[in-house]
């Protein structure tokens, strides 16, 4: 019955969140005991060898712990050098990295929609297997997916690392002329993307309620993407959200090592917390323009959505907003003077946080006089939310057994959807249970 | 009249090692092939795309990320047993990877830094590539892969020819390219003359030197470019990090010996 003996568990990876997983459930007289999710990730060391590369290094480095977001990695990176160095980089640079941005969560929701969760609502192992029943579903989210990667392409050179980022700005900046057929990618891109929620909205969705605290950056204008204040919202609090300096995030934010996984798990102020769209949307979803409210409405979301299995109806309107964003961002472009404003290296510590596609990603960097990065410190989402995907687990296990036993198959298709719906980078989610249960 | 025999779909596998998932990610980037290749072969393992996972054997699998764990040893020798032909995808697999960086340093410290107890974490001294573990049929670089060639390669295989991929530097495909030469115009430093060409020179296209992402070409030639890159301004100490990074492992083999002073 258990795996435990035959499988090296306890290996674990400085990227700390896409990779191999398992899950290990204890049952006793039909109570669940423990439910602890397992990241086996090789280690990578990411946070060592950052020590001694120069400053303008780490946007580079960091964005290989992660092919699905490597662009949240490269802004969070970014930010924080420029931190400590005192730079603040606005205007049209601050525009074209949030459109860069927008690109990466346009591919990255869209992928986790379509590749790897909507097969779960419709009873398929796969998009390719869903594709042969409804080939114009996959083939629309291909394509919207498609959009997404064309904005990463042309602004970053590629989707997968871009290599046109740099700290302090971009290496190249796009003309007017480059982005038109962008825009017009992006305008059938909204009506795939306004179909796309409408498509999630219609899947049956298990009850389900999420008590964690949530956790997202807020700005005051607009929906956090590139930048924004920590902001807390407690479970239970109504709606009073707090806000911390991101300076204190690790005050705030602690990770600590839990025998079983090699990911660190970190909480808020002490409790379990979750970061990601459901977080975001509760926190910013105000701000969105009123036809993408108006279109999350229809769509049967209010103001705070705790049901993790409707996350992909929020990763929906995330989609739909970005699309709108990218659109209003190319519409308001001027090439900016310079490519990059100078970042003179000097000695200090710098914080920087972005909401990645899957949540607040945290970097900090010490730099010597030199340059010389001394201490990194990266807190990625998927860390934070591996408690509340515990808690997750542990409750929508102990929900299903209420209404007698289930085989072992059914409570892993369970797990795994329960897992998915916190979408733990990519290799996680798509197939990465190796259930043990113990039935005592 | 009879049926037409059914013809066998190829078989394909698609494993991970230690890797950030982006050279796998790369198959499911081919947005406009993705399906109509899925009706050529039957994707039997995929765990990042499907959970229906096949077991071996399997025509064609593609390995991403590098062996860094005792586990991995023992998994790798597995697969290649199962795999008609293996191909190993990208920077961690051909080269080790940027986690390669922890083969000229102490791992015991880095796994300090990192984990409070770092007895939990069972990892090797050493992240290597697939090919010092096993045979390997064919090697396709990058940091990541480039989606064409990922798509020349399985057309390749699945037709039992050779991937036509060329390993010349970065160079060739800057002039195709037509771009104006970033050392010669603006003294900016770039490895493109050592480094194996695939991305379609992106870097210098966006005014860039080239990071050397595919690692080393053909016919790299170390002792004439570390000169340039010291001619163009990097210290010693930049010019040993530009190289030491992605590809660690491949460009460290064929760097001459630093000249004593």
């Amino acid at each position: 019955m258990t795996h435990r003996g035959s499988r090296v568990l306890h290996v674990g990876s400085l990227a700390r969140v896409e990779g191999e997983g398992a899950l290990h459930l204890s049952i006793d007289n039909g109570k669940v005991t423990a439910a602890q999710l397992k990241i086996y990730e090789p280690p990578r060391f990411f946070e060592a060898f950052l020590r001694g590369r120069r400053h303008t290094e780490p946007p580079d480095i960091t964005s290989r712990i992660c092919g699905i977001c490597p662009v949240a990695y490269q802004m969070s990176a970014c930010r924080a050098i420029e931190d400590v160095c005192g730079v603040t980089v606005d205007g049209q640079l601050a525009a074209l990295r949030r459109l860069l941005y927008c690109g990466e969560w346009i591919e990255s929701q869209t992928l986790h929609i379509y590749l790897l969760h909507a097969p779960d609502f419709l009873g398929y192992d796969s998009a390719v297997h869903l594709s042969r029943d409804r080939r114009a579903d996959v083939e629309r989210g291909l394509r919207l997916k498609q959009a997404g990667n064309a904005v990463l392409e042309l602004l970053g050179g590629r989707s997968i690392h871009p290599v046109n980022v740099r700290v302090g700005g971009f290496h190249r900046t796009p003309t007017r002329a480059e982005l038109r057929p962008l825009a017009a990618q992006l305008r059938r891109a909204r009506d795939d993307a306004e179909e796309t929620l409408r498509w999630v909205a219609g899947f049956d969705f298990p009850d389900a309620e999420c008590d964690a605290d949530l956790l997202a950056l807020a700005a005051p204008d607009a929906y956090a993407i590139d930048t924004g204040t920590p902001t807390a919202l407690r479970y239970g609090d109504g709606q009073k959200p707090r806000a911390f300096p991101v300076r204190d995030f690790t005050a705030h934010v602690v990770e600590e090592q839990v025998p079983y996984s090699t990911a660190l798990q970190a909480r808020l102020d002490g409790r379990r917390h979750l970061t990601g769209s459901l977080a975001r949307y509760a926190i910013s979803g105000h701000l969105l323009p009123h036809s993408v409210r108006e279109a999350a409405r229809a769509a049967g979301l209010d103001g705070v959505c705790r049901n993790p299995f409707r996350s992909i109806v929020v990763r929906a309107v995330e989609v739909l907003y970005a699309v709108e964003e990218a659109l209003r961002l190319i519409g308001t472009y001027e090439p900016p003077p310079r490519p990059a404003v100078d970042v003179s290296p000097r000695a200090g510590t710098g914080h920087g946080a972005t909401e990645a596609p899957r949540g607040t990603l945290y970097h900090r960097y010490v730099l010597d006089a030199d340059g010389v990065v001394t201490d990194a410190r990266l807190i990625p989402p998927t860390s934070q939310n591996q408690g509340a995907i515990e808690d997750d687990l542990r409750r929508i296990v102990q929900d299903r057994l209420r209404h007698g036993d289930a085989t072992d198959a059914e409570l892993t298709r369970l797990c795994e959807r329960a897992i998915r719906n916190h979408d733990p980078c990519i290799s996680c989610s798509a197939h990465f249970l190796d259930l043990t249960v113990e039935r005592a | 009249m009879a049926e037409p025999p059914v013809r066998r779909r190829p078989r394909l596998g698609v494993f991970k090692f230690a890797s950030c998932d982006g050279c796998q990610l790369t198959l499911l980037d081919c947005e406009d092939e993705l399906l109509p290749l899925a009706a050529e072969i039957e994707i039997a393992h995929f765990v990042e795309a499907s959970s229906d996972v096949q077991p071996g054997p399997y025509d064609l699998s593609l390995v991403e990320g590098s062996v860094s764990t005792p586990e991995h040893l023992e998994r790798i020798r597995r697969i290649r047993a199962e795999s008609r032909r293996l191909v190993t995808i990208g920077a961690c697999a051909t080269a080790g990877g940027v986690q390669a960086l922890r083969n000229f340093a102490d791992v015991a410290e880095f796994r300090a830094t990192v984990y409070a107890k770092p007895d939990y974490i069972e990892t090797l001294a050493t992240s290597t590539p697939i090919s010092a573990h096993v045979p390997v049929d064919f090697e396709l670089r990058g940091c990541p892969i480039d989606r064409g060639q990922l798509i020349e390669v399985i057309t390749a295989f699945l037709a039992d020819r050779r991937p036509d991929i060329p390993d010349h530097s970065v160079c060739f495909a800057c002039k195709r390219r037509g771009t104006t030469c970033l050392p010669v115009a603006h003294g900016i430093p770039c490895l493109g003359p050592v480094t194996h060409a695939g991305c379609g020179a992106l870097c210098p296209a966006y005014g860039r030197g080239c990071y050397g992402c595919f690692g080393p070409s053909g016919s790299a030639n170390m002792p004439a470019m570390i000169p340039l890159l010291r001619s163009d301004g990097m210290s010693d100490e930049d010019v040993l990090r530009f190289l030491h990074t992605f590809n660690v492992a491949k460009f460290a083999a064929i760097e001459p010996e630093r000249e004593d002073p």
